[in-house]
């Protein structure tokens, strides 16, 4: 009786087995034959297409390059490629400012810059290396992008003097406006 | 035909016509030469000529030809006038060459949709020109199998159509500042559009791709000078309602529109309807770039500032009679534009006497969810003076607040999301001026 049930179990077991993998292979077929959600439109990104056009940075990092900057060759760079649209040090224009206006963002004049409004150090990255210099977006190395927030962050008085800004070390530092934002709580106005 | 030529008679408007079959004749025989080259180009000042002298009898005339490509009669002038951002002053002088929105002349359009060559502008460097055979949408990141469709494909998608308007969350940012200058409302809420928008929902897409658990926002990146990046929340709204576009008013959208493709999420800030469209990573969190932190959001008085707040609300305002207007004593009908990111407008009043008494305008058909809808009034103006206004409701029973009611809240520093009742003041000479009221 037991040799019997056992071999019952077995070929059931086998049995479920093979319908499973069948089944596997049916939704696996259909799926590639259904490529564009049924409509066999596009295809498949390779790696090295995502790598090309997976420029983002996110707050926790993700995206960064390697590669390092310094404040002191960032002020070089800023010096070459900035500070014709925003002034020698990043406060006299004519675009916009990027430096100083800490502590007036509750006044009738309130100065956005990075050091007062910028919530990520992060978000410095995605943006010098898609869309800066305006006259040669995405023309910075990885190094000079670098070298530039760590001039940027340290006008700002947000990092020392001899801070290195990398992969690492750029997503730890903490802006002065970090906890500025609130959610969109509209409608916000009453209405009579 | 040669410019020294002696201009006939009839003037010209007749030399216009005959322009164009020259060039037609040209074109139909396939002549390339410099002599053709030369009367397309002579073509063109007369098109655009400053004085256009019809004949004293159109019907004793034989009239123009067809042609490949139209365009409006010589006589009608309407433009979008160009801007750089709060201050700034509008126009295409001096300033132009930092201009980087243009406003829609909203005082001379009948109707809801706008044309396309009066849509508004907002680039953040530039209109890229884009070769549609080599441009492509990558969608990747949290997604089963990440995909890349070229422009034909997604065309061949089941397609979708739908008449909404588009407005800059930075439309009637200059009504913040305290001064009322003496504005058209071209200048005050030109920064809004409605157009037909054709292309393939997000969501067929998205099943395409195979949407991974955890994905709840959408990097969406375009492919000019700014690659232009914003964060989208996958919300059931967005889900349901967001297209990838590739028509605008019945043709492919235009390059300041975002020529091949672009994002467009029905009632939403221009902003995140990103241009020019290359790539779009679903992730688990917003990716925080500089337009959504820096930039797209709104300082309140207390030193905070709302973040994401994407939807445009319910807004109306009167374009006729409107700033720098001239009117007389006698009828005129008033009308205007009401629209809401939350969906329909129900209802548009129109108050002549500075908002003490409010009549309800006639709503005219089609009244459509975020789309602008046209509201109309009879009033008789008298030779005294008026405030005309207009407020409206929408869907939601959201009621367009005062200029005072807004600011009480938000204060006068938050640059976008500007939505409060236009006050248009009617002098005894009958000019309409821009005014707080």
């Amino acid at each position: 009786m037991d040799g019997y049930g056992t071999s019952m179990r077995k070929s059931l077991l086998i049995g479920i087995g093979t319908l499973a993998i069948g089944l596997a292979w049916c939704f696996w077929t259909a799926g590639s034959a259904e490529e564009g959600g049924g409509y066999g439109l596009g295809r498949t990104a390779t790696d090295e297409e995502i790598r090309a056009w997976n420029i983002d940075v996110s707050p926790t990092g993700e995206g960064l390059p390697s590669g390092q900057g310094t404040v002191k060759q960032g002020a070089q760079v800023f010096a070459a490629k900035c500070a014709m649209c925003h002034g020698p040090t990043g406060t006299e224009g004519p675009k916009d400012r990027l430096v100083g206006g800490q502590g007036t963002l509750t006044t009738a004049k309130p100065v956005k810059t990075i050091g007062s409004y910028w919530p990520y150090a992060t978000t410095l990255y995605d943006f010098i290396n898609r869309a800066m210099p305006f006259n040669a977006p995405g023309s910075l190395s990885p190094d000079e992008v670098y070298s530039v927030i760590a001039w940027l962050l340290y006008q700002n008085g947000i990092v020392k003097e001899d801070a290195v800004i990398d992969a690492r070390t750029l997503p730890l530092v903490q802006m002065p406006n970090r906890n500025g934002f609130i959610p969109d709580p509209r409608p916000d106005v009453p209405s009579r | 035909m040669p410019r020294n030529e002696k201009p006939t008679a009839n003037g010209p408007a007749a030399d216009y016509a005959r322009d164009r079959m020259v060039s037609r004749r040209r074109f139909l025989a396939g002549t390339v030469s410099l002599a053709g080259l030369a009367a397309t180009t002579m073509m063109i000042p007369r098109l655009h000529a400053q004085e256009v002298k019809p004949p004293e009898d159109p019907m004793r005339v034989p009239g123009a030809l067809p042609r490949p490509y139209g365009d409006r009669s010589p006589f009608v002038k309407s433009a979008r006038v160009g801007g750089a951002g709060p201050g700034a002053p509008h126009g295409w002088g001096e300033n132009a060459p930092n201009n980087f929105n243009s406003w829609t002349p909203l005082q001379d359009l009948h109707g809801i949709v706008t044309p396309s060559s009066l849509h508004f502008e907002r680039h953040h460097n530039g209109v890229p020109l884009i070769d549609p055979a080599r441009h492509r949408l990558l969608i990747h990141g949290l997604v089963n199998r990440p995909m890349i469709f070229s422009l034909d494909e997604l065309e061949r998608f089941p397609a979708v159509s739908r008449i909404a308007f588009l407005e800059c969350s930075g439309n009637s940012h200059d009504l913040w500042l305290p001064n009322a200058p003496d504005f058209t409302v071209q200048d005050t809420h030109g920064l809004t559009s409605t157009s037909e928008w054709t292309g393939v929902k997000l969501s067929t897409l998205l099943e395409a791709v195979g949407v991974q658990r955890g994905a709840s926002w959408m990097l969406a990146e375009g492919s000019d000078a700014a690659g232009m990046d914003r964060s989208v929340p996958l919300t059931d709204e967005v889900l349901q309602e967001a297209m990838i576009c590739y028509g605008q008013n019945g043709e492919a959208l235009r390059p300041e529109q975002g020529y091949p493709l672009r994002l467009f999420l029905p009632g939403y800030e221009g902003n995140i309807n990103v241009k020019w469209l290359r790539r779009l990573k679903l992730g688990a969190a917003p990716f925080m770039t500089r337009e959504e932190t820096s930039k797209y959001t709104d300082l309140m008085p207390d030193g905070k500032a709302y973040q994401f707040s994407l939807v445009m609300e319910a807004k109306s305002v009167i374009t006729s009679p409107s700033g720098r207007q001239q009117i007389h004593p006698g009828f005129h009908e008033i009308r205007g534009l009401a629209w809401s990111g939350r969906g329909r407008v129900t209802k548009a009043e129109v108050s002549v006497d500075g908002g003490r008494t409010w009549q309800p305008a006639r709503l005219q058909e089609p009244i459509l969810p975020k789309c602008h809808t046209r509201f109309l009034l009879p009033w008789r103006c008298n030779g005294q003076e008026a405030v005309l206004q207009s407020r409206c409701t929408d869907e939601t029973g959201y009621v367009q607040p005062t200029r005072q009611e807004l600011v009480k809240v938000r204060g006068t520093k938050s640059v976008f999301h500007y939505n409060a009742i236009q006050s248009w003041g009617v002098e005894r000479d009958g000019r309409v001026r821009h005014i707080y009221a």
